[in-house]
């Protein structure tokens, strides 16, 4: 009888994942037991703390990781200097966007559905949001998608990358969901990222089971060791078969960096989700996925023979080509803010996976400070989304009516966010500071000297360029001028364009849903009855303004760490250079 | 052993910058003291200077060259400068110039400017420029002597234009502003040559090398670096070409000029080129163009200044010629330097207090500059005549008088060398001092002699201004009185033992006596007679005769005169003009082609990107299709490449 051996388990290697996904369990049980007024801040607190415990269990695994990496279970989760690196950025953006999510503003609500399971429009719901219920539930769900994405860069098996890209993007689908205005369009986002995303998981899956008959093994070290001693497999010398399983693997993983031509959904989504949602996603989930993608590609790409490996450099460079024309181009002609920041976010991706043609260390430096300055500025720049909103005004009342700074009990008096961007015309004179903050990440993203965004272009491009890949950091360069151009026309139309005083009543806020969910094109079903809950009726009597409302703390501070971040990274970047270099040590 | 006080030198420049600051940050709040906190801050700068200058004296005369290196300031790969302090004979001249005349200055404006509103940013604005000023003086390195040389340059664009609420006032700082810039370029493209050839800025490193680096580099790069020198110093000393800012100038107050052309800024150009002296050695050429620089604009400004008669403008154009004997001299090589800092220094002297006598005479005339609305006002303001009369008489060079004994140096010094030389430069010079008489005295004796022209209310005077001209206030009269004591004695005590020369030598190097090409004797005699001829032709036309209100007409040379030799028409045609065709060009093919291409790039990106929109059309099965296709397109790829 073989007796039952309990494998040895290197504990503290993975609380970092193991804290926020317990976080998360915990979290599930509060919803049944803690009172109903006391469950957000219970909420709250407990994912707060799982998250900065997750960030010091990094911070004490770094200098024992900078050593040697650790393997727990024979790789099933294996931890390099680069992933905890990951892991860190991760922590970092999730705690920063956890602060988004939980802003309610002077208005007194947060973004999400008081009650998501109830049909929009319907009596029902109406009766939710009198009755003041909250969706605390979306704390524990987020706790389990970062609990996915720090699993994600750090593990050697393709099945537990799989796992963890399933338990990080469920809950995300359903966080899509739960927007408390526009749900239908919320819900139409949600829909079309699941179906996407189990299509492309279905792609991941195909491409483990072709490297799996390759090699008879998951563990990417296997699989390195079969292609270097071909005889030890018996499909062992079918290259081609491991490079199509490998090509498919990179889709399933593109997808969710949202890489062209994988990159279709990311507009929609990052539109209808509730916007707090759109920027930890945005941030947290590039991240874990370019973590596993300098994984999967780097562990692979040493082991392949030079003209396979060329193979897979050429599917790269496709990638990134189109990937930054698509996000630059279709970029320059929206007229939505999220919209924009989603083409821009689809940008970015290309420009990270310029970083990593060269598949060495330089490229995962600066690919992994790219990714730390890329998520402060976007998670700043959602959460100022969050605070521009519109508002009804009665005919009678004078357009200049501030934001009540008082409970408001009902919709109606602040409505859901203004994201057209001729709405934020002359924005500069009602919030100073939001604007400059807001300049400060699109001057980030644009690469603008003295932001944390032109160390990074410049780390990629330099490491494009140090590979051999110039014509692939010309084409970056150039992208990036491009898209300097609709970055700074929303600085303009913010700083310099006199806003636009008395929109047009109801007509504004009818049209709005006609350009949600698709680019401009005739809207399909769903997106065309996306209505601004509630103020439909209003509209015909009320004009539509644009105002800002009040943080009541934690977005305005998430902002402001975020402005901070952008900066420092961006003046010294000295500090987080060396901690990157120190990550980069990539060990396979 | 050195000089104990040597730490003191970042004083010198951190007392002014802080009144300045405290003046121009704490805003009106400083309104009612503001004023006396600038004199304060002028004062205690001169006190420290002192206390230095005792020491220096203490000091053997091979100890007195030291530098105080406070720390390093950039440090960038092979370039390292050092933020120091030089402090040596030629420095603590320029020091005890700056802010003795400069605190005189302080104290005339508190009167001065008793009625404007925005006394204390004025005065704010001068504690500024002496501070500039001393930096200037004090760096160590080319580098941060241009941190002072732009302050000089800012301070005086912000007093020429302080009353800017005209027009042309505003236009006259720009104008000084914009000329000033020209030389700095001067200055920048220097450093650059400097640093190229011998990898540093810092005087220490460069001056003493200056032999070598000819040897090593050629005298061409050396040739160029004195060329950008003298151009930077032309910009500052307002020389030819450079020269047209300084008329206008006298746009600011009366305090202002008084302060820039005699203790700050025009003195600077001097200074730069004295201090670059082994540099300039080290290119005959370029040092023979500072000659030539020097000796036309001593001619240029004497002439324009014959016929000037705004009494600011006439002084303005002195200046000119006198700063145009400086560069002469500094052009003569080691002969001329000591002798150019001594006129500069004695200079400084009777120009402060003719500029300050100048604005008690505006002061008792309503502000009116005309000369020729003057007139017999000797016996209303007697300080001020007296006063104006010693410094008359000091920049004639009328022995005993502190003009004398500088003057007569250049003129002698310019008479030594061989060849053409000294017959060009030493008669020009001669011939300035001539012309210097005319002018001068005219100014005088328009101002103080003669019968007025103006009304004093009385019946009789129809169509004359009315005046009521008084004596000004102590506060103002004292400064000039203090000046006018300079003005007399300071140039015979310090030529007395040829003492001021043997107190420069540690920085100028001993200059061997050379015997100029005629007897000394004979040229002190000419240069005499001269002046008495040119004085006593003044004396007659405008002490004598009776002086036409309105002016007369004249032949070609002297309305050309009258309009500064036509210096705006040539600079207008040959710079301006073609400059604006220029810009008018660039920006004709800047919105043509630079424009046109990047708007047509937009627009096709504009349109690229309206073709991709219809792509996002909000079906998921479209998107799932991209997806695939696209995998495919990839493998595509992949397969076709890699084959």
């Amino acid at each position: 009888m073989n007796e039952f051996v309990a494998p040895p388990i290197d504990w503290a290697a993975v609380s970092p994942v193991l804290v926020v996904l317990a976080a998360g369990v915990l979290g599930v049980l509060l919803e049944a037991f803690v009172p109903a007024r006391a469950r957000r801040a219970t909420q709250l607190t407990l994912t707060l703390a799982a998250l900065a415990g997750s960030l010091v269990a990094v911070g004490m695994l770094w200098d024992r990781v900078q050593e040697n990496a650790v393997s727990v279970v024979g790789g099933s989760y294996l931890l390099t200097p680069f992933g905890l690196g990951v892991q860190a950025v991760i922590g970092v953006c999730a705690l920063l966007g956890v602060l988004v999510v939980a802003e309610r503003t002077t208005t007194g609500q947060d973004a999400f559905a008081p009650a998501a399971a109830a049909v929009p429009g319907t009596a029902y719901e109406d009766e939710t949001r009198r009755a003041g219920l909250q969706q605390t539930e979306i704390y524990p769900l987020m706790l389990f998608a970062t609990g996915g994405m720090l699993l994600f860069p750090a593990t050697d098996d393709l099945i537990v990358m799989f796992v963890a890209l399933e338990v990080l993007s469920l809950p995300l689908y359903v966080l899509c969901a739960t927007a408390r205005r526009r749900r239908l369009l919320s819900q139409e986002a949600a829909f079309k990222y699941f179906v996407l995303g189990a299509f492309a998981s279905a792609l991941f899956v195909f491409g483990i089971a072709l490297v799996y008959g390759f090699a008879g093994t998951v563990r990417l070290q296997g699989v390195v060791q079969v292609l270097a001693d071909p005889v030890t497999s018996p499909l062992g010398s079918m290259t081609a078969l491991v490079v199509v399983g490998l090509l498919l693997v990179l889709s399933g993983l593109l997808f969710k960096i949202g890489a062209a031509p994988f990159h279709a959904w990311t507009p929609d989504v990052y539109q209808g989700a509730p916007t707090p949602i759109t920027g930890f996603m945005a941030a947290c989930t590039k991240a874990a996925a370019i973590g596993a993608l300098v994984r999967v590609l780097f562990t692979l790409a040493n082991g392949l023979d030079p003209a396979t490996r060329h193979d897979v450099e050429v599917a790269l460079w496709s990638v990134a080509i189109l990937t930054m024309l698509v996000g630059t181009v279709a970029g320059a002609v929206q007229t939505d803010v999220k919209r924009m920041l989603a083409y821009s976010s689809i940008a970015h991706a290309g420009f990270l996976v310029v970083g990593l043609v060269g598949m060495d260390q330089v490229g995962s430096q600066a690919v992994l400070f790219y990714l730390l300055a890329y998520g402060l500025a976007t998670i700043g720049a959602f959460a100022v989304v969050t605070l521009v909103r519109e508002q009804t005004v009665s005919p009678g009342s004078s357009a200049e009516t501030r934001v009540p700074t008082g409970e408001v009990p009902d919709d109606g008096v602040v409505l859901g966010e203004a994201t057209r961007l001729a709405q934020w015309a002359g924005l500069g004179r009602k919030a100073p500071w939001l604007t400059a903050a807001f300049s400060l990440f699109l001057l980030s993203m644009a690469g603008i000297p003295l932001t944390a965004g032109f160390v990074a272009k410049f780390g990629v491009f330099s490491a494009a360029v140090e590979a051999g890949a110039w014509p692939l950091a010309l084409l970056g360069v150039l992208a990036s001028a491009v898209a300097v151009f609709f970055y700074v026309r929303v600085i303009v139309l913010m700083v310099l364009t006199p806003p636009t005083d008395h929109e047009a009543a109801g007509a504004s806020a009818g049209q709005e849903p006609a350009t949600g969910g698709t680019d401009g094109a005739p809207a399909p079903a769903g997106s065309g009855t996306a209505t601004l809950t509630g103020a439909a009726t209003r509209t015909l009597v009320s004009r539509t303004v644009v105002t800002v409302v009040g943080s009541r703390g934690p977005a305005a501070f998430a902002i402001a760490v975020c402005a901070v971040g952008v900066l420092l990274l961006g003046i010294l970047p000295a500090g987080a250079l060396d901690l990157v270099a120190q990550a980069a040590q990539f060990r396979p | 052993m050195t000089m104990q006080t040597l730490s003191l030198a970042p004083w010198l420049v951190a007392t002014p910058m802080v009144g300045a600051l405290v003046l121009l940050v704490a805003g009106r709040r400083t309104d009612r003291w503001g004023h006396w906190l600038g004199v304060l801050a002028s004062a205690a700068t001169f006190v420290v200077g002192l206390v230095m200058l005792l020491d220096m004296l203490g000091t053997p005369a091979d100890q007195r060259v030291g530098t105080h290196t406070v720390g390093t300031w950039i440090d960038s790969g092979p370039l390292h400068v050092d933020l120091g302090f030089q402090v040596d004979p030629l420095s603590m001249t320029f020091v005890m110039l700056v802010t003795f005349v400069g605190t005189l200055i302080h104290v005339y404006s508190v009167a001065y400017m008793d009625h404007d509103v925005d006394r204390r940013r004025f005065f704010g604005y001068l504690n500024l420029f002496v501070a500039a000023m001393l930096l200037l003086v004090l760096a160590d390195s080319y580098l941060l002597l241009f941190v002072g040389w732009e302050g000089v340059g800012l301070a005086s664009f912000l007093l020429i234009g302080f009353w800017d609420g005209k027009r042309e006032n505003a236009v006259a700082g720009k104008k000084a502003f914009v000329m000033n810039r020209v030389g700095d370029m001067g200055l920048i493209v220097a450093m650059m040559l400097l640093l190229a050839t011998f990898g540093a800025v810092d005087f220490g490193t460069v001056l003493p090398a200056a032999g070598e680096g000819a040897a090593a580099a050629g005298e061409g790069t050396m040739t160029a670096i004195g060329l950008m020198l003298l151009l930077a110093a032309c910009g500052k000393s307002a020389q030819l070409p450079l020269q047209a800012w300084l008329g206008d100038a006298m746009a600011g107050p009366t305090p202002v000029s008084a302060l820039i052309h005699a203790a700050t800024m025009v003195t600077a150009g001097v200074y730069l080129l004295v201090r670059s002296g082994p540099l300039l050695e080290a290119a005959p050429d370029a040092q023979l163009v500072v000659a030539i620089v020097g000796a036309l604009t001593l001619l240029f400004g004497a002439i324009v200044g014959c016929a000037k008669d705004d009494i600011k403008k006439a002084l303005a154009a002195s200046t000119m010629s006198q700063i145009g004997y400086m560069m002469l001299a500094a052009g003569l090589g080691p002969v001329g330097y000591a002798f150019a800092i001594f006129h500069l220094l004695t200079h400084g002297f009777f120009k402060a207090g003719l500029f300050l006598g100048a604005g008690s005479v505006m002061h008792a005339m309503d502000d009116d500059v005309n000369m020729r609305r003057f007139g017999g006002l000797a016996r209303l303001l007697p300080v001020t005549a007296i006063t104006m009369g010693l410094g008359w008489l000091a920049i004639l060079g009328v022995p005993p008088f502190s003009g004398f004994w500088s003057k007569d140096k250049i003129i002698e010094a310019a008479f030594v060398g061989e060849g053409w030389r000294p017959w060009v430069f030493g008669l020009t010079a001669l011939l300035g001092a001539g012309i210097t008489a005319y002018y001068m005295s005219r100014l005088f004796f328009m101002t103080f002699a003669g019968r007025r022209r103006w009304s004093d209310g009385g019946p009789g005077d129809d169509g004359a201004p009315e005046r009521h001209p008084h004596e000004s206030s102590r506060l103002m009269t004292w400064p000039m009185i203090v000046l006018a004591v300079g003005s007399v004695a300071l140039g015979g005590i310090l030529a007395l033992g040829d003492r001021f020369v043997t107190w420069l030598e540690p920085v100028t190097g001993h200059a061997e006596h050379h015997e100029p090409v005629l007897p000394v004797w004979l040229l002190v005699t000419l240069t005499l007679l001269l002046v008495l001829l040119g004085a006593f032709l003044a004396f007659r036309q405008y002490a004598v005769a009776a002086v036409p209100v309105e002016p007369p007409p004249a032949p070609a040379l002297v309305r050309a005169a009258r309009v500064d030799l036509h210096q705006d028409d040539v600079n207008e045609s040959l710079v301006m003009r073609p400059g604006q065709y220029l810009t008018r060009a660039l920006v004709y093919s800047d919105r043509t082609a630079v424009d046109g291409g990047w708007l047509g790039l937009a627009g096709g990106i504009g349109r690229l990107g309206a073709r991709l929109r219809r792509f996002q059309n909000g079906y998921v099965r479209s998107y799932a299709a991209t997806m695939l296709g696209g995998l495919g397109v990839v493998a595509l790829v992949v397969w076709v490449l890699a084959s």
